[in-house]
């Protein structure tokens, strides 16, 4: 979740949403997202909301601390049930994320979850996922996460060079998130997913395939691999303008998306979204996969965003004003969008194209079929697929997904 | 401040022996407006609480920029200092400044008898200056030298002085000083202008013959045309007649200027004024026209008169396609006013639908071209300036080239260039880098002249083209900003020219094809291949930049495919974000230009086609 918020209308101070917004809700799968924006230090390359002070104060000297986070958080949860009314649903997925979720205690994440379980109930076969820091859990924690319901973790690996991760600002020491993968199989959790970053300042294709094949040997069922985006802002970003740390060309990052796909594929594992693969369809991230089904989310913190039939909204981002508004009964809501018919149909476009299923061909316009037959004879577009009504990505395709996208939309 | 004179003299009733004709010769900066200021405010005509600066330069451009492109002409009242009585007429006549207007300037000269050459104390005669001072002395115009700017602490009034002397042959003494700033000597150069210019000397009684030195047109009155008249008397209400066309008109109006239009019963010998007529069109109201009486007018017209010839074309295309009629009515406007305007309509396989225009010089093409973005708010892209070529071909066939990619094919006998004589001044430690630059530019030295013991006069032959071509910057970086260029067209040379063509993806790109000496052309592509390479974006696929001549390939760059474009995450909180990214992408997609299949940016062609934001001498101002 990038920190900075976008343009918007006001949102109401009730948090209502507009009609519209809940017709046919019920086709519709229904997650929670609950953001945790503590970190113990800050990263050089990580823009995220998120906040190294364990105490923080809003307006009104409201407190926001860790120890009080998950009874905030759950006052958002049952503001989210007086907004959605008697919508019937129970909730498909919940992921916590961050900054580092596991700066909490577990039992705060479990009671946070049982926010949801108690106001919306969970459905049987609920996907409850938390991020987590491989140096800020233990055997012990992840029982404790397990036994409260939690069924699939995503630790941080990022890299397994130690110069990579540096450049990073990650502290875990290597061989500390492998160790993480087989604590959490031992505690019972059947998916678990390492995040990996490529195309960092000073890493080598082989740093890269070596990361790579230390997350294959810890055995997880899904891996995330992202190349670095320099954010501006960011410690790393300063770094790079001063001419400390070289910007990794386009082309190396290219190499290194061919890389992962040649390693992760010769291991079983299948790509879903463009920086997303699985050993299964079962080991795929539900929860991420309603992002790019337009599915209805309701993001819980601060600088959260929800999407709910239509209509996109985003929190306050600084822990003390998100707390205050909620100790007062206001939502924290600081801003929202009501999509148009047109925004929807090339929201769907530009988030279906990055799915291994892509888009279906009958939601493009004549000048959009156009681009597509070109996108197909460029080679950037499956031919099967295509016959069948379908636009799909090539490999190449792929690492050209948004020049596509901007073709497709017209 | 003084009270307007009493007795004075009525237009169409005023004895020409109190009629003084003159003009101020001056380089932009050198505090031409800021005099007229004073003399306006000195002679009464401008009351104190409506001063404003620069009070006759009228259009935007002209205060911001500090040129006067059109000139203007303002009676002034002045009851010499030594006799108080006998009220006086000064016909100030504005002229433009600048070299592109020389054929203005000479006929605002025409209609003098008497010049203020004004040259700013701190810094000597500019080329631009000793041009026009040339061109008065043709004229057989009574020079009052005048050094400005007195009051500044860099100022050096005995050294200019003394150049000043030199260059028109009068004692340093002669020379005046003033400030225009704070008005210091203002009265003493108004009392000089009565006792040196002459009287006008016409015929009272011959047919009337009245010489056009500017012609403006105001959106509401229609064509003011500015004149001068030698012989005879023009009487409001009669029908006039334009010896070049002979065309008739309705006098609707007539009058003097001071400064606002004032409307009088006529205008008699000597006297300056304005006319309207009704029409809509300047071009039917020529700069060196005569004006003469429909019933027994004159038969023999004043000499002089030239029609106007563009030395300078420049493709204009809208960077939206869709503005190609508000471009051409924008044109059709601005030729209202400009009668040196040219342009027909041609079409760029790269830039769509535009026109071809011809201008007077670069200045001429600068403010035009900015005319256009600003009054009518439309975004351009002008293709690089380029001179007419005349191609002989080896048949005999002769074609005239406004356009390079006119530039023939086949077998060619013979190309002509139009060359210009320049002349440059600067202080004499600039010699050799000057002369280095003609010689680059294919110049040929005509003479050299020492105006004081430090500054030098430097005569060239120059292709046209050269100048056009970032000459003036060149010039200006060599010399540290000292050196002042003036050029005057004087006939074509017989050159080794080619067309070099820039092809994108195999694809010719016209608007990027060009004409230069065959020694130059390798440098030159070279140059723009390796610019084209920075400034277009990878593409999909890989894409060759070539420069050839002919079927001959001179440079070669290659722009790399692309091989990702793609975020690397997109969860619920990026998609508001991304799709508004998105938007801001196809926003400047549309403002790419699809060559063949390769996307280039508007900025490339901009980029590649302007020579440079500093091109022209007009914009030496600071």
């Amino acid at each position: 979740m990038p920190s900075a918020l976008p343009d918007g209308e006001p949102v109401p101070a009730d948090g209502a949403l507009p009609a519209s917004a809940l017709a046919g809700a019920a086709d519709r799968p229904l997650g929670f997202y609950l953001h945790v924006p503590y970190c113990a230090t800050r990263c050089g390359y990580c823009d995220f909301n998120t906040y190294t002070a364990t105490e923080l104060r809003g307006t009104g000297g409201v407190l926001a601390s860790r120890d009080n986070y998950a009874d905030t958080l759950a006052d958002e949860v049952r503001l989210a049930r007086k907004v959605l009314g008697d919508d019937p649903r129970e909730v498909r997925t919940v992921f916590v994320g961050g900054g580092t979720p596991t700066l909490l205690a577990a039992s705060d994440l479990v009671r946070m979850l049982h926010a949801i379980r108690e106001e919306f109930g969970l459905a049987k076969d609920a996907e409850v996922t938390t991020e987590a820091n491989p140096e800020t859990v233990d055997p012990a924690y992840l029982a404790e996460l397990r036994e409260g319901g939690f069924n699939r973790i995503s630790f941080g690996m990022q890299s397994a060079r130690p110069h990579v991760l540096k450049i990073l600002d990650r502290t875990h020491t290597p061989g500390r998130p492998e160790a993480c993968v087989a604590e959490a199989r031992a505690a019972g959790f059947a998916h678990v997913n390492l995040d990996l970053i490529y195309g960092t300042p000073g890493e080598s294709d082989d740093d890269w395939r070596a990361s790579l094949d230390a997350a294959l040997g810890a055995g997880p069922d899904h891996v995330s691999a992202y190349a670095l985006i320099v954010e501006e802002g960011t410690q790393l970003a300063r770094r790079i303008r001063r001419g400390e740390v070289p910007m990794t060309d386009d082309d190396v990052h290219a190499d290194r998306y061919l890389i992962t796909e040649e390693v992760l594929s010769g291991a079983g594992f299948e790509w879903y979204e463009v920086s997303n693969w699985a050993t299964s369809e079962a080991g795929r991230c539900l929860h991420n996969e309603l992002y790019w089904r337009g599915a209805d989310w309701w993001g819980a913190g601060p600088g959260a965003h929800s999407h709910v039939g239509g209509v996109r909204w985003w929190n306050v981002k600084h822990p003390g004003a998100y707390a205050a508004a909620l100790a007062e009964g206001r939502t924290p809501g600081a801003g929202r969008e009501v999509l148009a018919a047109e925004d929807q149909r090339v929201e769907r476009i530009l988030l279906e194209l990055r799915l291994r299923e892509g888009v279906p061909l009958s939601l493009l316009r004549e000048r959009g079929l156009a681009a597509a037959r070109r996108a197909l004879a460029e080679g950037l577009l499956q031919e099967e697929p295509y016959g069948a009504g379908r636009a799909v990505l090539t490999l190449r395709g792929r690492l050209l997904a948004d020049a596509v996208v901007r073709d497709l939309v017209d | 401040m003084p009270a307007t004179p009493s007795h004075v003299p009525e237009p169409s009733r005023t004895d020409p022996a109190l009629i003084r004709n003159f003009c101020i010769i001056a380089h932009i900066d050198h505090g031409k407006s800021t005099l007229a200021d004073r003399m306006l405010q000195l002679t009464g005509v401008v009351e104190q609480r409506q001063m404003r600066a620069q009070y006759l330069d009228r259009m935007d451009i002209e205060r911001e920029r500090g040129i006067t492109i059109k000139s203007q002409a303002v009676r002034l009242p002045w009851a010499p200092t030594h006799d108080p009585g006998n009220t006086h007429i000064l016909n100030m006549i504005d002229t433009p400044g600048h070299v592109d207007f020389t054929y203005e300037v000479s006929r605002s000269l025409a209609a003098c008898e008497g010049t203020i050459l004004l040259v700013d104390a701190a810094q000597g005669i500019e080329a631009q200056t000793l041009a026009n001072l040339y061109l008065a002395m043709e004229n057989d115009l009574t020079i009052i030298p005048v050094l400005n700017k007195i009051d500044l602490p860099a100022a050096q009034p005995e050294k200019f002085a003394d150049e000043l002397a030199n260059l028109i042959g009068c004692d340093p003494s002669e020379v005046l000083k003033v400030s225009a700033k704070t008005g210091l000597g203002v009265e003493a150069l108004l009392d000089r202008a009565v006792e040196k210019i002459p009287a006008p000397v016409g015929v009272a009684d011959a047919p009337a013959r009245a010489m056009i030195f500017d012609s403006v047109y105001d959106s509401y009155r229609g064509v003011v045309t500015y004149v001068r008249v030698i012989d005879g008397k023009l009487n409001r209400r009669e029908r006039i007649r334009m010896m070049s066309t002979g065309a008739t008109h309705e006098l609707l109006e007539i009058g003097t200027n001071s400064p606002e239009m004032l409307p009088a019963d006529g205008l008699g010998v000597g006297e300056v004024g304005y006319l309207i007529t009704g029409v809509k069109d300047v071009r039917q109201s020529k700069v060196g026209d005569t004006v003469t009486s429909q019933v027994k007018g004159a038969t023999e017209a004043l000499g002089g008169y030239k029609d106007p010839k563009p030395m300078v074309f420049s493709g204009l295309y809208p960077l939206d396609g869709s503005d190609y009629p508000e471009l051409r009515e924008a044109l059709d406007k601005l030729q209202l006013n400009d009668a040196a305007l040219v342009y027909e309509p041609e079409t760029s396989a790269a830039l769509g639908f535009g026109f071809r225009v011809g201008f007077l010089g670069l200045l001429h093409l600068d403010v035009i071209r900015e005319r256009l973005e600003r009054e009518f708010g439309l975004d351009l892209i002008a293709t690089a300036p380029n001179v007419v070529y005349r191609v002989i071909m080896e048949d005999g066939a002769e074609i005239t080239v406004t356009n390079p990619s006119e530039f023939p094919e086949g077998k060619i006998a013979e190309v002509y260039e139009p060359v210009v004589r320049a002349t440059i001044l600067a202080p004499t430690e600039f010699i050799g880098a000057i002369m280095e630059l003609c010689q680059t530019r294919r110049g040929a030295l005509l003479g050299m002249d020492y105006l004081s013991e430090d500054r030098v006069e430097i005569r060239y032959t120059l292709p046209l083209a050269e100048i056009v071509f970032d000459f003036f910057d060149q010039l200006k970086s060599k010399t540290r900003g000292y050196a002042s260029l003036d050029y005057e067209p004087t006939g074509e040379q017989s050159s080794s020219l080619v067309k070099v063509d820039i092809l994108l993806h195999g694809d010719k790109v016209d608007a990027f094809s060009a004409i230069t000496h065959k020694d130059q052309a390798y440098a030159y592509g070279v140059r723009l291949v390796a610019k084209l390479r920075e400034l277009i974006p990878r593409q999909n696929f890989e894409v060759p930049v070539q420069a050839a001549i002919g079927s001959r390939v001179i440079a070669r760059e290659t722009i790399r495919a692309i091989r990702k474009d793609v975020l690397a995450k997109c969860y619920g909180g990026d998609i508001s974000r991304k799709r508004k990214l998105l938007e801001k992408q196809k926003e400047g997609k549309k403002r790419m230009k699809m060559v063949g299949s390769v996307e280039v940016p508007q900025e490339a062609f901009i980029a590649v086609l302007s020579s440079d934001d500093s091109s022209g001498p007009g914009k030496s101002k600071k």
